[in-house]
C-alpha cells in the first residue's frame, strides 16, 4: 500500500495531482475490511442483515449490535469501525428528536438521510479530524410512499437503493442481490434470502471464525416500526438455509 | 383638565397593540378567517385599516393578537421555517407543522412575549384546520376559534351559531357577522372586515367596508 499515494495522503485537506482525496479513500478500505451487512427494500419493507464474527466464545449472544433504531419508524445498519457508525447514530437520533420537537411530525427519512450526508461531509474538510471509518443503510417503511432505503459512504456520498451491501463481501452479495425480484419479496421471505447469502455466500467458514446474524426490519407488519427480526424467524431461516444446502448436495 | 404631556404623549407612547377580534372557522371546504382592522396604541388608532391576515405559507395563514411587534417577527420565524422544511422535504408544509412551530416560539419564550395567535390554512392531508395558540404557549386544535379583546363579545353568538361543515355562504356569513358584532361592542376593535378563504384551490380575500356592516340591535 506503501507508494500508493505518498506525500498527497496525509490530510483529507490535500488533493492529489488526480484529483483524489486519498484519506476518504483509505476510509473506505476501513469499512472493507468489516464483515458485511445487507439491506433489502422488499414491496412491504425493509430488511437489513448483518453477519457478525463471534470472535470469542465469552461474548454474549446480542451483544456488539451493528443495527440501531433512531426514533421509532429508522434503521440504521452499519459497516466498518462500529465505534464511528454510534457516532453518526447519536447524530441521527438528535436530529430526530429536534425535527420532532419542532414540528410535531416524525423526521422523513430522506431529511434524515441529506443531514447526516452533511454531517459525515463536515469530516472530510479539516486535518484535525479524520473521516468516519464506516458506510451506513439507513431505511424506513411509510404507509404511503412505501419503503426507503438509503446508504451513506465515509465520503458521504448518500444514494437510494433498492438492494445494497456494504463491507468485505459486498460484491458478491450485491451480485446474488441483483437476481433477487425484490418487488416481489416479502419481508419474511426477505428474511430467509438475506440469511442464504450471509451464510452461504459471504461467510467463509473455512477462514473464519462462526457467525452470528443480526437481522431487523421495518415493515407493514411491524406497522413501520424498527424492531429486531424475532428470534423464531432468524432460526427458521437459518434451517431453512441447511436445507437449501442438503438439497443441492 | 387636558394635560398635553401627561394624557395625551403618555398615551401616544404606550406599547402598539391589536386590541382586536380575529376569527377562523372551518367549513366544508377549507377555513374562513376574518379580522378587525383596528391597531391601536392606547386609545389613539395607530392603523384604522391594519391587514392582521397574515399570510405564513401560501395556503396558511395567521391571525394575530396581543402585541404587534411580538405576534409580525414571530410570524415571520414560522413562515422563515417552514419554507426551509418544505424545500428539504419537497412538499407542502401542513398546517399542523406550521402550528407546532409557533408554539415552541410561544412557549419557550413566554417570559418576554405577549402574544396569541390563531393559525389556520388548508392542506392536502387534513384539509382545512384551525389551530389556537393563546398567550401561554399551548395549542389547541379545534373547529372554530376566535381571539382578541373582542372575542369576549362573541362567545354567545359561536356557541349558538356555529355548526360543522356548513357551505362557503354559511361561514362567511357567521365570520362578517361575528367580527361586526365585536367591532360594535370593543373599543379595542374597529374598522373594516377583512375575510380571508383558504381551500385547495388556493385564497381568495375579501373586504366588508364600514358603512357595509349590517347594523344589529342599534337605537
Amino acid at each position: 500500500m506503501s507508494g500508493i499515494g505518498t506525500g498527497y495522503d496525509l490530510y483529507p485537506t490535500t488533493f492529489s495531482p488526480d484529483g483524489r482525496i486519498f484519506q476518504v479513500e483509505y476510509a473506505h478500505k476501513a469499512v472493507e475490511n468489516s464483515s458485511t451487512a445487507i439491506g433489502l427494500c422488499c414491496k412491504d419493507g425493509v430488511v437489513f442483515g448483518v453477519e457478525k464474527i463471534i470472535l470469542s466464545k465469552m461474548l454474549v449472544e446480542g451483544t456488539n449490535r451493528r443495527v440501531f433504531s433512531v426514533g421509532e419508524h429508522i434503521g440504521i445498519a452499519t459497516a466498518g469501525l462500529t465505534a464511528d457508525g454510534r457516532r453518526i447514530v447519536q447524530n441521527a437520533r438528535q436530529e430526530a428528536k429536534n425535527y420532532e420537537n419542532f414540528t410535531s411530525d416524525i423526521i422523513p427519512i430522506h431529511v434524515l438521510t441529506e443531514r447526516l450526508s452533511i454531517y459525515v461531509q463536515v469530516f472530510t474538510l479539516y486535518n484535525y479530524i479524520r473521516p468516519f471509518g464506516c458506510s451506513l443503510m439507513i431505511g424506513s417503511y411509510d404507509e404511503e410512499k412505501g419503503p426507503s432505503l438509503y446508504c451513506i459512504e465515509p465520503d458521504s456520498v448518500a444514494l437510494g437503493f433498492y438492494g445494497c451491501a456494504i463491507g468485505k463481501g459486498k460484491q458478491e452479495a450485491k451480485t446474488e442481490i441483483s437476481k433477487l425480484k425484490l418487488s416481489e419479496m416479502t419481508c419474511k421471505d426477505a428474511v430467509k434470502e438475506i440469511a442464504k447469502i450471509l451464510i452461504k455466500t459471504v461467510h467463509d467458514e473455512t477462514k473464519e471464525k462462526e457467525m452470528e446474524l443480526e437481522m431487523s426490519w421495518v415493515c407493514k407488519e411491524t406497522k413501520g416500526k424498527h424492531k429486531l427480526v424475532p428470534k423464531k424467524l432468524i432460526e427458521e431461516a437459518v434451517e431453512w438455509v441447511k436445507g437449501q444446502e442438503n438439497e443441492e448436495d | 383638565m387636558f394635560d398635553l404631556e401627561k394624557d395625551f404623549l403618555y398615551d401616544l407612547s404606550k406599547e402598539v397593540k391589536t386590541g382586536t377580534t380575529v376569527m377562523a372557522v372551518t367549513f366544508e371546504n377549507g377555513v374562513i378567517i376574518a379580522a378587525d382592522s383596528r391597531t391601536s396604541s392606547g386609545s389613539y388608532a395607530v392603523n384604522r385599516v391594519t391587514d392582521k391576515l397574515t399570510p405564513v405559507q401560501d395556503q396558511i395563514y395567521c391571525l394575530r393578537s396581543g402585541s404587534a411587534a411580538d405576534t409580525q417577527i414571530i410570524s415571520s420565524y414560522v413562515s422563515y421555517y417552514t419554507n426551509m422544511f418544505s424545500i428539504e422535504e419537497g412538499s407542502q408544509p401542513t398546517v399542523k407543522k406550521a402550528a407546532h412551530m409557533f408554539r415552541e416560539f410561544l412557549y419557550q419564550n413566554k417570559q418576554y412575549l405577549h402574544a396569541a395567535i390563531i393559525c389556520a390554512g388548508w392542506d392536502p392531508i387534513e384539509g382545512g384546520s384551525v389551530y389556537s395558540l393563546p398567550l401561554g404557549g399551548s395549542i389547541v386544535k379545534q373547529p372554530f376559534a376566535t381571539g382578541g379583546s373582542g372575542s369576549t363579545y362573541l362567545y354567545g353568538y359561536c356557541d349558538m351559531n356555529f355548526k360543522e361543515n356548513m357551505t362557503e355562504e354559511e361561514a362567511e356569513k357567521f365570520v362578517t357577522y361575528g367580527i361586526t358584532e365585536a367591532i360594535a361592542r370593543d373599543g379595542g376593535s374597529g374598522g373594516i372586515v377583512r375575510k380571508a378563504i383558504i381551500d385547495k384551490n388556493g385564497v381568495r380575500r375579501k373586504t366588508v367596508y364600514g358603512n357595509k356592516l349590517k347594523k344589529f340591535w342599534e337605537k
